[in-house]
């Protein structure tokens, strides 16, 4: 049974809502403040970018919102229900997560029917059989590859397993931590093209993090800038696409992401 | 332009027990003192071609040119003990990732005097007080403190730009740069690339840049050559890059997200079977 029939009546209009999320490594006098004081609302159906370079705490605020950080305080807001320290499995047959690391996040001695059964048998779903015949069609995965393990896929083919792996469960919200980054701008063109086609059948939100302004122009029609922990702005993405921005920091960026400059990096200073 | 590096005919063989893999197939190419870029996507033999002009294929890796000279001198036919004279002191390279590339157990200041050291008969106070400087060149904000951490303590855009000061010390003529900006920060990467920049301005550096991002390479280097599966599709200034005709050179422009210029659908990449026997196009200067 498909999971949005299923779900509340009335839908609230924000998938994931985030206000005065804060989040904390460390303890005592080494306690580190990696997100500071984060609010942002991804609507239904949309895909919200949060965008920074390394060390901004993008995918901090991700991996808070999926449950794998526990020291942070704030609201998390998921489909509606206020979100506490321990998810429930409910929760996480809702919200899935694909990582940045193609060849880091599958087992290497799972068989790809291994990885994509796994999550079924944990929330005792049945017909697994066909349910991953459908789900390696709909990533554009040969059925012959069911039997063999991550190490004899490519990037590309493995980033579809974990697509496939985080879609199987029908969720309705997907996180995705820089899921092309390791990947050749060929390959990323077709996992970005899978990802949009994949929204509008199952009227996926997503929340993408990136460093990589064009992907995030490309994919979000609203992003959060980060920098050192906090967003320094949200941008639509029509005003991005002009080159436009308030914040000097996401001035700079975007200047940056324009390509080499002699005068520009000359000028550049580092905020 | 005079060329500074000249190579003809490169190839590099894997040989297995079924059948011999040819990573780099024909390649001829020339640099002078200019910025030329080597685009090309993972598998393209794109940073072998770098390794193998320091004759730094290892075994049971093959390399074979019809010739390959740098400055008026034959690489091809230098004994190993006159390549290391050259490596490091007049073509340096910088590998891809830092994390293996620094000697784990040693300051990072003191592998960039080092590097100095081996090459110019100085004093160690004189080679400290260049790395110090080199360090200030690649935009790190407190070089001193910098100079007595060891690898692990820095971040891995901190390590690229350390390991570039250390290739950059010993002033080479010729710098292979194998993704050198690829783990950084774009603000930090525009700034490393201004130090490289620098150093072809004005000491007539050569070099070479090895990427995948071809957006990056069009508006830094001089030249750029295309590479897909071994060999070399196209030629351009990288001035004229969208003017490429080579499909396969359009189709990785194609397939590139823009800022300014958002589609609905990203253009996907068909490969033609055909583009792998085509011949390799010679890039002279």
């Amino acid at each position: 049974m498909p999971l949005l029939e299923t779900g509340p009546e009335v839908e609230p209009e924000f998938a994931v809502s985030v206000s005065n999320l804060n989040v904390y490594f460390g303890e005592g006098r080494d306690t580190f403040q990696a997100v500071k004081d984060v609010s942002f609302a991804a609507e239904r159906g949309d895909t919200f970018g949060l965008v920074g370079e390394s060390g901004s705490g993008k995918s901090t605020v991700l991996r808070a919102i999926a449950g794998l950080i526990e020291d942070w305080d704030g609201s998390i807001n998921v489909a509606g229900q206020s979100i506490g320290k321990t998810r429930s499995k409910d929760f996480f047959k809702n919200l899935q997560m694909v990582f940045q690391d193609p060849y880091g996040s599958l087992h290497p001695r799972h068989t790809i029917d291994r990885i994509l059964s796994e999550p079924l048998l944990l929330h005792g779903i049945g017909d697994v059989n066909n349910r991953i015949n459908k789900i390696m069609d709909e990533v554009g995965l040969p059925h012959s590859f069911r039997f063999r393990f991550s190490h004899q896929l490519s990037g590309g083919q493995r980033q579809r397993v974990a697509i496939a792996r985080a879609l199987i469960l029908e969720p309705s919200i997907i996180l995705l931590d820089e899921p092309t980054s390791a990947l050749d701008v060929s390959v990323q063109a077709e996992i970005l093209n899978l990802l949009k086609d994949l929204q509008a059948e199952h009227k996926l939100t997503y929340v993408l993090v990136s460093h990589n302004l064009a992907v995030i122009a490309h994919m979000c029609s609203q992003t959060a800038v980060m920098n050192a922990g906090e967003i320094v702005e949200v941008l639509n993405i029509d005003k991005m696409s002009a080159l436009e921005a308030d914040h000097p920091y996401t001035q700079q960026l975007l200047s940056a992401s324009m390509g080499y400059d002699a005068d520009k990096a000359a000028a550049m200073e580092l905020l | 332009m005079s060329d500074l590096l000249r190579v003809e005919n490169l190839w590099v063989r894997f040989p297995g027990h079924n059948k011999t893999v040819e990573a780099v197939r024909g390649l001829s190419f020339s640099v002078g003192r200019e910025r030329v870029g080597i685009v090309g996507e993972s598998g393209s033999g794109k940073s072998l071609t770098g390794r193998a002009i320091l004759r730094l294929i290892r075994p049971p890796g093959i390399m074979t040119a019809d010739k390959i000279e740098f400055d008026g001198i034959d690489l091809l036919s230098q004994s190993e003990k006159q390549m290391r004279a050259i490596r490091g002191h007049r073509i340096s390279m910088v590998m891809q990732d830092p994390k293996y590339s620094l000697n784990p157990v040693v300051r990072v200041g003191e592998q960039i005097a080092e590097a100095y050291r081996v090459h110019n008969k100085t004093s160690k106070r004189d080679a400290k007080q260049r790395a110090l400087k080199m360090l200030e060149a690649v935009q790190i904000r407190d070089p001193k403190r910098v100079y007595n951490t060891y690898p692990h303590e820095v971040s891995g855009g901190m390590g690229q730009r350390i390991m570039i000061a250390m290739m950059l010390v010993p002033e080479p003529d010729l710098l292979i740069a194998d993704e050198p900006t690829s783990a950084l920060d774009v603000t930090v990467q525009m700034q490393v690339l201004a130090v490289m920049d620098k150093l072809v301005q004005e000491k007539g550096m050569g070099l070479i840049f090895i990427s995948h991002d071809l957006n990056l390479v069009a508006s830094f280097c001089d030249r750029v050559i295309i590479m897909y599966a071994g060999r070399i599709v196209e030629t351009l200034k990288a001035s004229e890059l969208h003017n490429a005709k080579h499909p396969y050179t359009r189709g990785l422009l194609n397939s590139l997200p823009r800022i300014e210029k958002r589609t609905d659908k990203l253009m996907a990449l068909q490969r033609d079977p055909a583009w792998i026997n085509e011949e390799s196009v010679d890039a002279f200067a």
